[in-house]
């Protein structure tokens, strides 16, 4: 089974993040990056399908320079190649044209699943896995939570709203899109450090995968702190004080009891 | 020219879910700013009861997308079954409620057609008539006001309790009713889907609660969640629970609130032990009335929190639970 996942490489939570002047984009200095959650269990899910059914896992990510650190840590994990497009500029693309980009990155590539988390950490539009299965004209399925491969087909646990999950069935190839939770993420061995030295990363660059007439269909204005729009009431006094001074509160004034 | 808005409910078993009044009403006050007409939009079969609850409502027309293969939900059936609609009525804006399903077509919707998507919403703005939307991004730390580049139709779906569905505006006479026509063959279906189940025994819904209780790292181990269960029986309320809860097994994942939980807006919440870090608050910031117990002043619950009580929740529930007792018996 050849597989490819897509990596994103995005600010770690923790990070402090700090908006440039007139910004669309966090100031990228002095801040730590880890891999995109969901797509950490993507990978892990790839590297399980392959150690059951042999074939290749594929990284693929989309960024700047410092996201082959990410693609080295996927390599150590086990991935067998990696290929890295290049783009110092990727917050300026919209889901459309991540996904167009990711597509042309894939035009040589055969493959059996596409494997993604189900969305990012830093944007979060939860688009860019569904629209690559849209421009791969593939089947795909979303926030998966199980995968069962057979007979060139492969049955998946969708994940739904309050607890209901539904199983859901498609030939390969496929693109499914992956839920934090699925399994157990391994880490890299020392083995697998060494090893990664060795695998391929192919450089692609993005101003040349992306098709000029893939137009921009939306654009950020401009990023900035929420407002803080609540204005909290503070109770205090004795436990005893403070719960009376709340049940009347919640009957009278906010009236939800 | 494109014109009005579309809004595209879902339902489930013939009953039109929350999220899907809150686009309703996204979409009704969207219209009355711009002056653009709304018409709403079903997909399904046997969706008449639920069509003729929606043209109770202020809107132009209720479209009834039907037809045998869109019984149940696929991404082709539904990809094209819209698709068809939505060249049919050329509207310039399609809202949809940012639910599981819908992140499921919607993206390849927008797609097949070329056009942008700007996701999970949490509100617009209008600046002179140009519309601007308000997403979130870094996990709730940091908004983003997006503007639509290029063609209509432009597909927005908004994050539950972005709106209320009790602002959706009733109608004074009944909407027209009308059948859209759509031709889907069984061959374009590429996915086989199986009956939805639950997991649990118990089913669990927390969007449709009125009052959720949610305990965080504060309660500290699992016999104290009898604590809370005892509040929230008293409240008629569900117990729901942060992630690191579960993930300890003191409550089950389905109770989870969060951004890999669920997404709830009840009219109140209390939200006890909880820090409050993003990826719960974005699972509950819509609420109507939060309360936050939290023996740290810090705590970022503290931001979206109505009521703030800054003490240990082992002294506050039970006297709060006893003040509950005492104020039902009056």
């Amino acid at each position: 089974m050849n597989i490819v996942v897509l990596l994103k490489q995005v600010p770690a939570k923790d990070a402090s993040l700090r908006i440039p002047e007139a910004g669309i984009w966090v100031r990228e200095a002095d801040i730590t990056y880890e891999v995109n959650e969901p797509d950490i269990y993507a990978l892990e899910e790839a590297l399980r399908l392959r150690e059951k059914f042999g074939g290749e896992v594929v990284v693929v990510s989309l960024g700047p320079e410092r996201v082959r650190q990410a693609i080295k840590e996927a390599l150590a994990k086990g991935a067998d190649r990696a290929i890295h497009v290049h783009d110092g500029e990727f917050y300026t693309l919209d889901p459309l044209q991540t996904a167009a980009t990711l597509a042309s990155a894939l035009r040589e590539e055969k493959f059996d699943l596409v494997l993604t988390g189900l969305q990012s950490d830093d944007h979060g539009f939860a688009q860019t896995g569904v629209i690559l299965a849209e421009l791969l004209n593939l089947p795909h399925a979303t926030i998966i939570m199980e995968i069962q491969v057979a007979d060139g087909r492969v049955r998946v646990k969708r994940e739904l709203e309050g607890g209901w999950f539904q199983w859901v069935e498609m030939a390969l190839p496929a693109v499914l899109t992956i839920q934090s939770g699925i399994n157990k993420p391994r880490y890299a061995s020392l083995k697998g450090i060494m090893a990664a030295k060795k695998k391929e990363i192919r450089g692609l660059e993005r101003q040349a995968l992306l098709a000029a007439d893939v137009a921009q269909t939306q654009r950020t204005l401009r990023i900035y702190l929420p407002e803080k729009t609540k204005k909290t009431e503070f109770l205090t006094g004795t436990p005893r004080e403070v719960a009376a001074k709340l049940v009347e509160k919640l009957k009278h004034e906010a009236r939800v009891l | 020219m494109a014109e009005g808005i579309l809004v595209i409910g879902e339902q489930q078993q013939g009953r039109l879910n929350r999220l899907s009044w809150e686009a309703l009403a996204a979409a009704q006050q969207f219209g009355e700013r711009l002056g653009q007409a709304v018409v709403a939009a079903l997909v399904g079969k046997a969706i008449a009861a639920a069509a003729e609850e929606l043209a109770g409502k202020k809107v132009a027309a209720v479209w009834c997308v039907e037809h045998d293969l869109l019984a149940r939900y696929t991404l082709d059936s539904y990809t094209r079954a819209l698709q068809q609609l939505i060249s049919q009525l050329q509207p310039r804006f399609v809202f949809m409620p940012h639910t599981y399903q819908v992140r499921d077509f919607a993206p390849k919707l927008a797609a097949a057609l070329r056009r942008g998507l700007v996701s999970d919403c949490i509100g617009y703005r209008l600046v002179g008539d140009q519309p601007i939307f308000v997403r979130m991004m870094f996990q709730g730390k940091i908004n983003a006001d997006v503007t639509f580049t290029g063609e209509a139709p432009h597909f927005v779906t908004f994050q539950a309790g972005a709106f209320r569905a009790d602002a959706v505006v009733a109608a004074d006479k009944p909407a027209p009713i009308q059948k859209a026509e759509v031709t889907l063959s069984a061959e374009l279906i590429r996915t086989q889907p199986e009956e939805a189940f639950r997991e649990a025994k118990q089913a669990v819904d927390l969007s449709q609660a009125e009052i959720i209780v949610a305990v965080g790292r504060g309660i500290k181990a699992q016999e104290n969640v009898t604590l809370a269960g005892k509040l929230a029986d008293l409240l008629g309320a569900q117990l729901a629970a942060s992630r690191p809860v579960c993930d300890e097994g003191w409550l089950p994942m389905e109770r989870q609130v969060g951004s890999s939980g669920q997404t709830v807006a009840p009219k109140l919440y209390f939200a006890l032990g909880i820090s409050g870090a993003i990826q719960h608050v974005v699972g509950m910031k819509g609420s109507r009335t939060i309360v936050a117990v939290n023996k740290d002043a810090n705590a970022p619950i503290f931001e979206v929190a109505d009521y703030g009580i800054v003490g240990d929740l082992f002294e506050v529930v039970p006297v709060l639970i006893e003040e509950l007792e005492k104020a039902a018996a009056d």
